[in-house]
């Protein structure tokens, strides 16, 4: 399958007066079109900076990033990037916080208008289009915030612990659903998650960091034997437990020197 | 066959019901103190407690208001000191709206002028009424000038407070979704500030209430503030009662309608 992203040799600090944090260290891999690939590491050690800069809000201090677009050019692909929180307006309905992307691009066009409505029937929020964000459980709104990703139609999509504010029994059910709607919808994905059973699960292939300033440990392909099942029922794949305990020893490993 | 129906009320029409009577008895008792309040006044008047010529009373006022009226122009004073509260309120909110919204577009204009604003807002305005005159002359330009000051300085504070409260990580969505920082201002920063900026508006009005009064002490022939000043000079306190009670009617009817608005955008835009 073609590369649809290539990051060499990516280094990022933070400066203040104090001095300078390393936060990104000589950081390179590749992803894969239509791959999903879950990136975990210790807390702080700057996941959420990498998917920063994969998104162009912050530009990299060294090395580059290379896209390869499905049509072989090289321009920056269309990147939808969903944040730990839906943030979805609450002086806005349902329908205008998942058009929103649409109006700040002025791409309000039939076509596209009539995309989000199939994304809203298709995600069961079609009856709530006119209701207040807050009158949707938190599964919905999440939901919500993926139509709105997914109307500007990105090629990647970038997620940032996009489950950690829901209650455990919920965020099971909604990230398996969120990752079938991704995997239906044939899109690229990247995906920081601290659960490391969710990030076996969901990815085809899991990025380990290490602490500040964060490297790559250890790259690891995950192929379950029931992948073809919804990431519920991976949890039983015979790999399973040997994939948590391999992750779990290189993540603790790092912690201890 | 009563005390049967009411078994059957349910807990919410109970609760309902109790909702209602605790509304009921406020607005009772608020009637009952202020009746309470004009017998009392009347009576000491009348009995001599009290000295109506220095303290007024209810009667008295109600007949220099109906004299007033017919004589001395009450109502275009009254409409002379509602035009200019109405028009350096409306100032206020133009101009604090606009120099709140470039100290949130440039960071470092914001903390250059800090300095600035703070010493403005605690200077007492009323101090600044005597140039005003020299500058503007004794017109109405003076009046609402004063009006703008008294309010102005806090407004834009709270305004740019307001602004800089919004949750930073809605602007970073604007971004991810490809908005630029005019997008991050007009979809998240004005819409998610605009309850701030309603409570802001219903201090203002009170204040630029404050800052006309003052105005007219000083600078006018016209207006509530001016009949104020021209009856204690001319010992008619019959006259600055009735003005000053006129002033709390216009200080409740600005209050109630800004609320009325504050409603009408609440319920338009959904909070």
């Amino acid at each position: 399958m073609q590369n649809i992203l290539e990051l060499k040799n990516i280094g990022y600090s933070y400066h203040s007066l104090h001095g300078e944090t390393k936060a990104l260290e000589n950081i390179s891999f590749e992803v894969c079109e239509g791959e999903f690939v879950a990136i975990v590491g210790p807390s702080g050690c700057g996941k959420s900076t990498l998917l920063s800069i994969i998104a162009g809000l912050l530009n990299p201090e060294e090395g580059t990033i290379l896209f390869n677009n499905p049509d072989g050019s090289l321009n920056y692909p269309k990147i939808g990037y969903m944040l730990q929180r839906d943030h979805l307006f609450e002086w806005r309905s349902v329908y205008r916080n998942v058009t929103l992307g649409l109006e700040l691009h002025h791409m309000l066009t039939p076509e596209r208008l009539a995309a989000v409505d199939r994304l809203l029937v298709e995600y069961g929020l079609d009856s709530f289009r006119d209701k207040r964000p807050d009158e949707l459980s938190g599964g919905m709104k999440q939901r919500a915030a993926l139509i709105r990703t997914l109307a500007l139609e990105p090629q990647l999509l970038l997620l940032d612990e996009p489950f950690s504010a829901l209650d455990y029994q919920t965020r099971l059910m909604v990230s398996a659903d969120i990752c079938r709607l991704i995997r239906a919808a044939g899109k690229t994905m990247i995906i920081i998650t601290h659960d490391l059973s969710e990030a076996i699960s969901l990815a085809d292939k899991i990025i380990i960091l290490s602490g500040r300033p964060a490297v790559v440990k250890t790259e690891m392909p995950i192929k379950l034997t029931l992948k073809d099942d919804s990431p519920l029922a991976a949890r039983n794949a015979p790999e399973f437990q040997l994939l948590f305990n391999r992750l779990w020893e290189d993540l603790t490993h790092e912690n201890k020197t | 066959m009563k005390t049967k129906r009411k078994q059957e009320l349910t807990k919410q029409e109970e609760f309902v019901r109790a909702h209602r009577r605790h509304h009921h008895q406020v607005s009772s008792w608020r009637i009952f103190l202020f009746l309470l309040f004009l017998g009392v006044w009347e009576l000491s008047a009348d009995l001599g407690w009290i000295d109506s010529f220095f303290f007024s009373s209810p009667s008295r006022v109600i007949r220099c208001f109906a004299a007033q009226i017919g004589t001395n122009h009450l109502l275009a004073h009254i409409g002379v000191t509602l035009f200019e509260t109405i028009a350096s309120f409306l100032l206020v909110i133009i101009i604090s709206l606009l120099a709140a919204t470039m100290l949130w577009h440039s960071k470092k204009l914001s903390e250059i002028l800090e300095p600035y604003l703070v010493v403005l807002n605690s200077l007492p305005k009323s101090a600044l009424a005597p140039l005003f005159i020299v500058w503007l002359g004794t017109g109405s330009t003076t009046i609402i000038v004063a009006g703008i000051s008294v309010a102005v300085f806090g407004s834009i504070i709270s305004f740019y407070t307001g602004f800089q409260q919004v949750d930073p990580e809605k602007i970073t969505l604007i971004y991810t979704l490809g908005g630029k920082k005019r997008d991050a201002f007009f979809k998240v920063v004005l819409p998610g500030s605009l309850p701030i900026l309603l409570s802001t508006a219903k201090v203002n009005i009170g204040l630029a209430l404050v800052g006309v009064i003052i105005g007219e002490f000083l600078a006018a022939r016209r207006g509530l503030g001016y009949l104020i000043i021209y009856g204690s000079q001319v010992f008619r306190l019959d006259m600055v009662i009735t003005s000053i009670i006129i002033l709390c009617v216009i200080a409740l009817m600005f209050y109630k309608s800004i609320q009325v608005i504050e409603h009408k955008i609440k319920i338009k835009f959904k909070l």
